[in-house]
């Protein structure tokens, strides 16, 4: 666990980076801080290993105060990955993952072994073990970056925007491998990004941070998004924040039967399995591929002649990718998948909003200052318990 | 040329001296700048002080400051020390710039990331910092090298012998063929030299070239 109590950074010239910053970052979770740019985020994320001391206010690691120990030792006990990496361009990619146990005295072999093992597991072939950093993409180079700070098995790990240098497919999955990552080594993370996105996405918990350094309000993404505290917090997480809530909605919507034609059929073929406009094209592995119109059909159906499918929602998701496969489908039917990849069937929009009216929304808590955001927005938050007493942003978890 | 096949092993003699009074306080120089362009760099202020001061020393006539040196130094006015004191001198005001330079060149994402590693300044210095400067520091050097090369054949003037002998006999006595040979000699020392660090650069920076071998 991670706990920074009452931390401020001041700078001589008056600049506030940090200001009085409460909050629990707990053990094998995921905290990120998110806000905009001079929020100090990366400021407060410093202070943890001690890159940047504190003015006033301690942190503490498992209950230890960080000020206590040496910083150079405290520092290759916390995994640290930064945005482009951060890798040692005169070093192959092993030695620069084998960094941090050389550092704490290792055998060179065993460290060397040590370094092989943490390419597979971020996912990278031995034939890279070799090469120096630029002959690597930026994806993978952040893959090293992840293997080098998790080479000496940290229990807390740092990560400053990580994968905010890589395009935006690539940084998806990097996303999803991160928390595959976490999901079977589960650190005590601190993750640092300015995208609304990227926090709902891997956060267990975001704190949101106003520029001055001061925490806006700590909950977990879908609550955040459910019952922001106030109007800065529900400006950062967006005008659409609604829909993007639904994201941690899981629910059974009804999957309806979906006529098929597999690639290659003639047009023929097609016309006779079904009267709609829209017929869904699979593979034989019953992977959907996109969808064609019958009635236009002058040749058998290829790969290249479809129209593109909207965005797949897998079978018992969140409802937020069931709407928006419905949404983005151009036959209004969204295609469901199971885990495989193959095709259960296709959901309605309307019936996805059903389902919406039915599920539950968190709950407001009572400490959460509702009676702010009454006042600021004039929005009616759902209240479940006793009146708010407090207009104050939260500060502990 | 008859001249120049004459006195072949001399000018072998005094091409190694020359060699060594250049060589040495180049190498000296480096180890003293390295610290120095290092506590430079960490201190941004002190840093334009000290390039700057470091700077000026590079204008004191060479002559001058050979006959300074016995008299820092105590020593015998013919001692060669006195030149290799001088010329480290020289050497040291050209590579501090060089080094802070060169410790500049290094990204600061990548210095960062050394820092929360956990190496400790010193090891950070000799395990990322200044191989990451070697391109910077060795273009420098190159500078350093070839103007030693020319400073030292005044020390003649002073009777510590190498290559400037030759020029200074063949002037005085008129030797044509004796003078082309100090200035040959001289410019393939240089050459030499240049040749020696750009190899050395090259082997200390063997990720440079894998750039270009990238896919």
């Amino acid at each position: 666990m991670i706990r920074l109590e009452q931390v401020s950074k001041r700078y001589p010239d008056g600049t506030v980076a940090v200001d009085d910053l409460t909050l629990t970052a707990p053990t094998g979770k995921i905290t990120v801080l998110v806000g905009p740019s001079g929020c100090g985020k990366t400021t407060s994320l410093r202070m943890i290993n001690r890159m940047i001391e504190p003015t006033s206010g301690r942190i503490l690691i498992d209950d230890q105060d960080t000020a206590s120990r040496d910083a150079n030792a405290l520092r290759s006990g916390i995994g640290y990955v930064i945005q482009h990496a951060g890798l040692f361009p005169h070093r192959t990619i092993e030695h620069n993952v084998a960094t941090v146990p050389l550092l704490l005295g290792w055998h060179k072999r065993k460290a060397r072994e040590r370094a092989r093992e943490m390419l597979a597991v971020v996912g990278l072939d031995e034939s890279m073990a070799r090469r120096y950093p630029s002959q690597l993409s930026g994806g993978q180079q952040q893959r090293v970056g992840v293997a080098r700070a998790l080479a000496a098995d940290p229990p807390v790990m740092l990560m400053d925007e990580p994968f905010s240098a890589v395009d935006p497919v690539v940084r998806e999955q990097l996303q999803d491998e991160f928390l595959r990552l976490q999901a079977e080594l589960g650190k005590t993370i601190v993750f640092v990004t300015h995208d609304i996105d990227e926090a709902i996405r891997l956060g267990d918990q975001v704190a949101v941070l106003r520029v001055g350094g001061k925490l806006a309000q700590v909950a977990e993404p879908a609550y955040l998004l459910a019952h922001p505290a106030d109007d800065f917090v529900a400006d950062f997480v967006g005008k659409d924040r609604g829909y993007r809530a639904l994201g941690f909605v899981d629910g059974q919507v009804r999957v309806h039967d979906e006529p098929t034609v597999r690639l290659g059929a003639s047009a023929d073929e097609a016309r006779a399995v079904t009267r709609d406009p829209w017929l869904l094209v699979v593979d034989e592995a019953r992977m959907p591929q996109g969808w064609v119109e019958p009635e236009r059909l002058t040749a058998p159906i290829e790969a290249a002649t479809l129209a593109l499918g909207g965005t797949l929602a897998r079978q018992g998701g969140p409802l937020r990718n069931a709407l928006d496969s419905a949404l983005s489908s151009p036959s209004r039917r969204g295609v469901v998948v199971d885990d495989d990849g193959r095709l259960v069937g296709t959901v309605r929009a309307a019936e996805v909003l059903q389902q919406i009216e039915a599920a539950d929304r968190p709950e407001q808590r009572d400490d959460d200052g509702a009676a702010a955001l009454l006042e600021q927005t004039g929005e009616l938050p759902v209240v479940t318990g006793p009146p708010p007493a407090a207009s104050e942003p939260r500060r502990d978890p | 040329m008859t001249w120049v096949s004459d006195h072949a092993g001399d000018i072998a003699a005094l091409a190694w001296r020359h060699l060594l009074l250049a060589g040495i306080p180049l190498v000296l120089g480096l180890l003293i700048a390295i610290p120095i362009g290092w506590a430079a760099s960490r201190r941004p202020r002190v840093a334009t002080a000290i390039v700057t001061a470091s700077g000026l020393l590079y204008t004191i006539p060479s002559l001058a400051l050979f006959i300074l040196m016995p008299l820092i130094l105590g020593t015998k006015i013919l001692d060669p020390v006195n030149v290799v004191a001088a010329m480290t001198v020289y050497t040291v005001a050209l590579l501090v710039r060089t080094v802070v330079d060169g410790l500049r060149s290094v990204p600061d994402h990548v210095a960062q990331a050394a820092t929360a590693m956990g190496y400790r300044p010193w090891r950070r210095l000799f395990a990322v910092e200044l191989p990451l400067a070697v391109p910077v520091i060795a273009a420098g050097l190159r500078v350093a090298a070839v103007s030693n090369v020319s400073i030292v054949s005044v020390a003649s003037l002073l009777g510590v012998s190498q290559l400037g002998d030759l020029l200074v006999d063949g002037y005085e006595r008129n030797i044509p063929a004796e003078l082309g040979a100090g200035i040959l000699a001289c410019l393939l020392l240089a050459l030499a030299l240049d040749v020696l660090i750009q190899v050395g650069a090259r082997l200390l920076t063997p990720w440079r070239s894998a750039v270009r071998g990238a896919p």
